[in-house]
């Protein structure tokens, strides 16, 4: 209006001055003008609605066949069921298989059914409640029939059911009970392997399919890689061999009874490709039945809890050999080198003495034999702190292990605060440092390969990738000749059997004080690390004892040599054969004997 | 005040009401009005005998009533659509101030049935939900202020009835009835799109509503996750929605059978907000094709009259009308197809409801007055001249 106004007055004043002379009423020109104004701008005004009025048209067509378009898609799928979770994924049905290293079975998936209700349709809500309560025990018929009756239009009953109680539930007859197929996952071993293979539950739950999900473990670690449709269901092939698990698991489970120990764990691992073949810990659970996580309490009297991994410990002597080996490797000391061992050795005033008196001095190879705190401290001496630390991390002794297990990153080592003279003689016999048997198997393999060895739960295809290397061939040699004679002469010495030799190192640590302040003088750690055939080692074999007492003697004997040797001893003779291992058997006479076959 | 319309057609008196009426009146939409009234009845007949059951009645309670209600709200359609668009107009701004009264006054004598929203009046045989008869009125009241905007030497219409929309969308959130809010805020929007909104002001409008949304869907996890789980097929069964979108796949293309559906027992809004899932499961894609082709007929067909309408207070009432009566059929039915948000809204002349029906009955009425044909040449300059101001 106001750009109007000021291009055209309404009232020209030469057209007024003229009208006026004329006696014409000058508001008539006033007035003309004013309707011609408006005139224009009904018309711009009426020229924009026609085309916003026809783009507004064209809008509601098209919104209407927005919907009706949707109406149509919707029209033409399948109804769904109630689901008790509504979620945006889609539920992928097959989860792929576990399997061992020849392809035996660890995890698998089973079909089952789920048990649900529609309480809407239910006839008889109260019949119907009780008769599920028989069939379940575990269920309260009162409760069933608060939801049956209350406001909920769905309800699980059951998560999976057996075929019996599904055919005692059709019986109830009440069609406001309803039957989903899921799978379920199946241990068809049982506790074997249990802390390896972890356990799965329920994610994403349809009535049509149910998401199986990893919870710990294996399970966890590869969750993806098994829920994974690109793999086609192909199975996960572990590093583990099921006939040297069960029997390591068997012989772990006699031993651990017999030493009277609350807990034990042990580790047979490939030498070369840091594959471990078995590994326990004891107590152990279903993974079919997964227990509870302890909610109050320490988590490691939990079955849960897997002290091969995530039980971090004073493992004692058998850390010796490393700081051995590292001297060697250093060119400080050779195999026959003699060491003082006069005790007590005392540093900060702080006395380390031996376990029982060795004379003036042993040589290099007798300080392992014999188990000597006092040299091998004086040779720890020699190394120093940083040097002792930059080898124990390349044994990877330092960070968690990369195993592919959820509880692995759990099982980081302890160390000491301040890394001084005292924690460098400390640490080389094993004490004020803490790691899981776990990384001691790997840090023998590494160390008797001479090259970093990686822990590792999948079997490997084909030659293993060498890792930096530790010590020196002959080095690790040597150390592999001092093992051997610790068994053969030294503190293992049950360690000799029939048919195989072995290697390796005792340790027994005292444990330290939950409150903090000192250590027990009743309660050990027994470990022995070692290797077999002690010639050309190939399994380091890791046996842990918690809190072991051998009560055959006048005496509780507690040391390593009389708990954690034995057990390591049986474990051997039993899986070097199922490893494929030849006994060395001395034949005996063959009079009166016939060999088919051949030939005279 | 009658002085700030222009062009409304000259009467000649003496011409027969009825016939003249005939004549103009836009027959095609008044037949599609009375066909969704005929399916309305159809689907109370299937919708309604549960909740019937529910409260104790018998079984076609409802549909008796809807019957009734129907009737009377065919009655007002036709009376209303009789009238001549300045008559419609003075009774529609009187109607408009009772409507906005009783719906000040509502949180004082309103009952809220339990339903958690007070909305509604009782009056013992039945009740009255004021902001449906409100919303008519509204539209006329809003497209009067904004066409005597326009006049030269007019008030600030615009201004005036942008305050009368805010004041009104106010007092429904208050309730709270967003939906209708909505539909009130959208009705002053397109009327004022019609009436000559700045281009810059609506581009600037469009452009900030794509950056917020974009924005607030890439750093708002909660709001990505609301539009992903809208834009996602799955619904969760055990909710009204989630029984509306199983009743439409049930549905098919040609229906489970008159009588055979089952949704019409899980819903308790089967009978008006999701009457569409009742129509698709036992009737199936075609009769829900057919409801949306009436409503789009009406709707297309009005703005199409109303495109050579030369006055401008008709042009912009018809138009706002006939959007509000369109969109909220959309709602409804984009609800229950889940292309829009959960809304609490009636299917015009489809959903059971009195106020609802006879509103709707009024709205039509008044949408068929204005989109009556009647000359559109100088004759209103002439008459507008001869007023004198």
């Amino acid at each position: 209006m106001s750009y109007d106004a000021l291009r055209r007055p309404l009232r020209p004043l030469a057209r007024i001055i003229r009208a006026r002379e004329q006696g014409e009423n000058p508001d008539d020109i006033a007035r003309e003008n004013l309707r011609l104004r408006h005139e224009k701008m009904q018309k711009k005004a009426r020229d924009r609605a026609e085309s916003r009025l026809l783009v507004l048209g064209l809008a509601f067509v098209i919104a209407f066949g927005t919907i009706g378009a949707r109406m149509g898609i919707l029209a033409n799928t399948d109804p769904e069921e109630p689901r008790a979770v509504a979620s945006g994924n889609p539920i992928i049905g097959q989860r792929s298989d576990i399997v061992d290293r020849n392809g035996r079975i660890l995890a698998t998936n089973f079909d089952t059914h789920s048990l649900y209700a529609h309480p809407d349709d239910l006839i008889d809500p109260a019949n119907a409640a009780r008769e599920l309560a028989r069939i379940f025990p575990e269920l309260e018929a009162e409760k069933l029939y608060a939801d049956f009756t209350g406001s909920r239009k769905f309800l699980w009953v059951r998560r999976q059911i057996s075929p019996e109680q599904m055919q005692a539930v059709h019986d109830i007859g009440d069609p406001g009970l309803l039957f989903g197929p899921r799978e379920m996952r199946l241990y068809p071993n049982g506790p074997i392997a249990a802390h390896i293979l972890g356990g799965a539950s329920y994610g994403n739950e349809g009535v049509s399919s149910a998401e199986v999900i990893g919870v710990a473990g294996v399970e966890r670690h590869f969750d993806e890689v098994l829920r994974d449709p690109a793999n086609e269901g192909r199975p996960l092939a572990l590093s583990l061999d099921l006939t040297v698990q069960a029997a390591l698991e068997e012989v772990l489970a006699g031993g651990m009874t017999l030493m009277n120990a609350k807990g034990a764990a042990a580790i047979i691992m490939d030498i070369d490709t840091g594959e471990v073949m078995a590994m326990a810990s004891l107590p152990d659970f279903d993974p079919n039945n997964r227990p509870r996580v302890l909610t109050e309490g320490d988590q490691s009297d939990s079955p849960l809890f897997n002290r091969a991994l995530q039980g971090v410990y004073e493992l004692g002597s058998v850390f010796k050999i490393f700081t051995v080996a590292q001297a060697m490797d250093l060119g400080l000391v050779n195999p026959d080198t003699m060491i003082d061992t006069t005790g007590p050795l005392r540093v900060g005033g702080f006395p380390i003495r031996d376990f029982r008196n060795y004379g003036p001095e042993l040589s290099v190879t007798d300080v392992i034999v014999k188990s000597s705190n006092i040299g091998t401290g004086r040779i720890a001496m020699m190394i120093g702190a940083d040097r002792q630390r930059d080898f124990l991390d390349s044994l990877g002794l330092l960070e968690p292990t990369p195993i592919e297990m959820t509880e692995g990153r759990t099982g980081q080592p302890l160390l000491p605060g301040n890394w001084r003279e005292l924690s460098t003689i400390t640490i080389s016999y094993g004490h004020g440092i803490s790691v899981s048997p776990l990384h001691l198997a790997a840090a023998y393999s590494s160390l008797l390969n001479g090259t970093r060895v990686t822990p590792t739960l999948l079997r490997q295809q084909g030659p293993v990738e060498q890792g930096p290397r530790i010590v020196s061939a002959p080095v690790a040699d040597r150390a592999r000749d001092m093992l051997a004679q610790v068994v053969s002469r030294g503190t293992a010495s049950f360690a000799r059997i029939e048919g195989y030799t072995i290697g390796g190192k005792t340790g027994t640590a005292d444990k330290p004080r939950e409150a903090g302040g000192g250590y027990y003088d009743d309660k050990v750690i027994a470990t022995f690390a070692g290797m077999f055939p002690a010639e050309e080692p190939e399994y380091v074999i890791v046996v842990t004892l918690d809190e072991p007492v051998e009560t055959s003697g006048p005496e509780p004997r507690r040391t390593a040599g009389w708990t954690a040797v034995p057990v390591a001893a049986e474990m051997v003779r039993r899986t070097a054969p199922l490893l494929g291992l030849r006994p060395q058997v001395e034949l005996g006479s063959l009079d009166g004997v016939t060999l088919t076959g051949s030939r005279d | 005040m009658t002085e700030m319309v222009y062009g409304t057609a000259p009467v000649a008196s003496g011409d027969p009401v009825l016939p003249r009426w005939w004549r103009t009146i836009d027959k095609w939409s008044m037949t599609c009005i009375f066909l969704l009234f005929g399916i309305g009845l159809m689907l109370g007949l299937a919708a309604s005998p549960p909740l019937a059951a529910r409260n104790g009645l018998e079984p076609f309670h409802y549909v008796i009533r809807q019957s009734i209600f129907g009737g009377a709200a065919i009655v007002a359609m036709l009376i209303t659509s009789m009238m001549s668009p300045i008559l419609v107009r003075r009774l529609a701004v009187l109607g408009f101030g009772i409507a906005l009264a009783s719906l000040a006054l509502l949180p004082f004598f309103g009952t809220d049935f339990g339903k958690g929203a007070t909305r509604w009046y009782s009056l013992g045989f039945a009740s009255v939900q004021p902001s449906e008869f409100l919303k008519p009125g509204f539209v006329v009241a809003a497209a009067w202020f904004m066409a005597a905007g326009q006049e030269i030497g007019g008030p600030p219409g615009k201004t005036y009835s942008f305050v009368l929309t805010i004041l009104i969308v106010a007092l429904l959130a208050l309730q709270p009835d967003f939906g209708q809010a909505a539909l009130i805020l959208f009705a002053w929007g397109v009327m004022y799109f019609v009436a000559g909104a700045p281009m810059t002001l609506l581009v600037t409008l469009a452009a900030g509503v794509v950056l917020a949304g974009t924005f607030a869907y890439n750093n708002s996890e909660h709001f990505a996750r609301r539009i992903d789980g809208f834009l996602s097929a799955d619904v969760d069964p055990t909710t009204q929605l989630g029984y509306a979108t199983n009743a439409i796949r049930e549905g098919g293309f040609f229906g489970v059978g008159v009588g055979e559906g089952q949704v019409k027992w899980s819903l308790p809004d089967a009978h008006t907000d999701f009457i569409i899932a009742v129509a698709a499961e036992e009737y199936g894609l075609i009769c829900v094709l057919v409801i949306i082709l009436l409503y789009a007929t009406i709707v297309v067909r009005s703005l199409f009259r109303l495109i050579r309408e030369r006055d401008t207070f008709i042009r912009l009432a018809g138009t706002g009308l006939a959007c509000a009566f369109g969109v909220q059929a959309m709602i409804n039915m984009g609800v229950a197809v889940r292309l829009l948000p959960a809304k609490g809204m009636t299917l015009p002349f489809v959903s059971y409801g009195g106020s609802s029906l006879i509103a709707g009955g009024i709205t039509v009425g008044m949408l068929l007055a204005f989109t009556r044909s009647r000359p559109q040449g100088e004759i209103a300059d002439v008459l507008g001249r001869g007023r004198g101001r």
